[in-house]
């Protein structure tokens, strides 16, 4: 219960936190990221994920998903943060196959994770809400069961 | 013919060669090239035209002794069909292009009389007439089936010998046998299960049907993905080309930094013999060092050798360039320094990243009675449209198939835009 408060609370600051930070964008409910969470995950991304997804995000024909604008990418937070959590693999995505193997990344921190999906989900033309590392955390514990 | 060649006088030099020559051996001589040689760079005297613009993902690709050409697609086109027809005109450019069977795929060979072509499963065979062309469309003989794929190092090409065996390559279903496959620190898994049943060359019966591992032989071992393959006539001998391992530094960011992980693995021509074993995942090739080194999952530390009785390479090529077809050319059309060598596709690497990308070409490697001599060239580049094409990966086309038409053209097929290219030579 605790811990779910704590989660509750750290949800609720990040959403004021970002909704106080500019004005949003007409049609997009995400409001823009901070600065500093999207520097901390172009870090991220680039030490873990741009070796497959590549620098651009475009991903690699056939073996790797592009991280544009696919319904995982622009989708539900559960579902992308447990794609970093558990790997995925033998999944067609937006009706392509892919075959290649993404690991687990259950190894980064909440704060990483959120920080690199909040910078994959505002990068290479996507535009989506941010994730927080309390989100993140609330996904895992519920993931581990 | 005074009016011809006025008009021929008038176009830029480069291309007065190629044209006068083609019409002075018209019939008999090879089609003229594109103008622009198809957008590839090529030695002096060769000119390519571009077939036809499918714009399907055609994999392998095969000409028949009459020209015709079939394609294999790794997925069926938007009519449901996996494999295409294609017959040429005069011109060598495509007049008509069916399709048949429903299956995706890569491995595509003739051979006396039938065409053989593979799902990432099974293998079949159709007869084929005396135009070339398969006579048994929707009731191609199965003659091989339950051949493993999990979706990684899935195609299964395939060739033939002279004494009516099929080899058959499945991939290693993993980059290198780690207990979590690609996990950053997991190790080896100790004598890799994997091996059973892929990460090898398997042999078979051509003429058999239903054939699965149990009917076959585990010709050769320890090759962690094959695409590119051919029997060499001079040697009586199977080469293959393997896909070297990827993200050392990924997977070891201790031991290897991302420059050694972009350029350390060779891409590696092997010679094999019956029994043979390469020593995937045990081992990877050094290009640089030229020696077979310990894979880190299994003790390795990027100095130590390799300890095992694994083969030596035959040649070995630039890291993660992804060689996806071997040829030994036995044409006449070419000059003699081409006769029985190698042709080699490079599709292009992605495990480069961050570093710049590289391949989107095709290697010439000399040959003499039947092994490697001398330094390989590229023979075919700029597939990718550009050298910035290239660095990001983005290739317009990828090489990814090589056949011989039967005046000893080489026919290059794309999985990218679906292109197959005809490379000819003009000069004599
Ligand atoms: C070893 C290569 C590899 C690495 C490294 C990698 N991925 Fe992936 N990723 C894949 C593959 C392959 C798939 C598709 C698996 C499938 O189709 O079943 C995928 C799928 C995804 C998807 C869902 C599909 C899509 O394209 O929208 C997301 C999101 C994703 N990866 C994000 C990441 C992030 C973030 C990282 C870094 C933390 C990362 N990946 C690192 C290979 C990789």
């Amino acid at each position: 219960m605790k811990k779910l408060l704590v989660a509750l609370a750290g949800l609720l600051l990040c959403g004021a936190s970002a909704s106080a930070q500019k004005k949003p964008a007409p049609k997009a409910k995400a409001a823009a990221p901070a600065a500093a969470l999207i520097a901390q995950g172009k870090t991220v991304y680039t030490e873990t994920c741009l070796s497959c997804h590549q620098a651009d995000g475009g991903g690699v024909d056939g073996l790797n998903p592009p991280l544009i604008k696919t319904s995982y990418v622009l989708g539900d937070k559960t579902r992308i943060v447990k794609v970093v959590l558990n790997g995925l693999q033998g999944v067609d995505i937006d009706g392509e196959e892919y075959n290649n193997a993404m690991p687990s990344y259950d190894f980064l921190t909440d704060q990483q994770i959120a920080a690199v999906l909040t910078y994959v989900r505002n990068s290479f033309g996507n535009k989506a809400t941010s994730i927080s590392a309390a989100e993140v955390k609330a996904i895992r514990a519920a993931n581990k069961k | 013919m005074k009016n011809n060649l006025l008009r021929l006088l008038l176009v830029p030099t480069a291309l007065v060669g190629s044209l006068s020559l083609y019409a002075l051996t018209s019939k008999v001589g090879p089609p003229a090239p594109d103008a622009d040689n198809a957008g590839l760079k090529l030695p002096a005297g060769f000119g390519a035209l571009k077939v036809v613009e499918t714009g399907a993902r055609t994999r392998h690709v095969v000409v028949t002794p009459q020209g015709v050409i079939y394609a294999k697609l790794n997925r069926p086109d938007k009519s449901g069909k996996g494999i295409l027809m294609i017959r040429p005109g005069a011109d060598g450019k495509t007049q008509t292009t069916t399709g048949f069977g429903s299956y995706g795929g890569t491995g595509l060979y003739a051979k006396d009389g039938y065409l053989y072509a593979s799902s990432d499963e099974e293998v079949f065979r159709y007869k084929l007439d005396a135009k070339g062309e398969v006579t048994n469309p929707e009731k191609p003989e199965k003659i091989i089936t339950g051949l493993i794929n999990r979706r990684q190092h899935e195609s299964k090409s395939v060739v033939l010998d002279n004494s009516g065996n099929i080899y058959v390559n499945v991939g290693a279903y993993s980059n290198s046998c780690q207990v979590k496959d690609r996990q950053k620190g997991s190790l080896g898994q100790p004598n890799c299960p994997i091996l059973d049943s892929a990460g090898g060359i398997w042999q078979f019966r051509a003429d058999k049907l239903n054939q699965t591992y149990g009917d076959g032989t585990r010709y050769a071992t320890g090759l962690r993905n094959v695409v590119g393959l051919d029997w060499n006539q001079q040697a009586n001998q199977l080469f293959v080309m393997q896909h070297g391992r990827d993200q050392l530094h990924d997977i070891f960011p201790e031991l290897y930094d991302t420059k050694q992980s972009a350029q350390v693995p060779a891409e590696c021509l092997y010679a094999l013999k019956k029994g043979d074993n390469a020593g995937w995942p045990y081992m990877y090739y050094d290009g640089q060092q030229h020696k077979k080194m310990m894979a880190p999952e299994y003790g390795g530390d990027g100095k130590k050798e390799a300890t095992g009785n694994f083969i030596e390479p035959a040649a070995a090529f630039p890291a993660h360039m992804a060689p996806n077809a071997l040829l030994f050319y036995t044409g006449t059309m070419f000059p003699e320094r081409y006769r029985n060598g190698a042709f080699i596709a490079f599709h292009g690497s992605w495990n480069r990243a961050p570093e710049p990308q590289a391949g989107y070409y095709v290697v010439f490697q000399p040959f003499k009675n039947g092994k490697p001599s001398g330094e390989s060239e590229v023979f075919a580049d700029n597939f990718a449209g550009s050298p910035e094409k290239a660095a990001t990966g983005r290739a317009d086309h990828k090489p990814c198939g090589l056949a011989q038409g039967p005046d000893g053209s080489l026919y290059v097929s794309d999985d990218k835009a679906g292109t197959v290219y005809r490379i000819v030579y003009a000069k004599k």
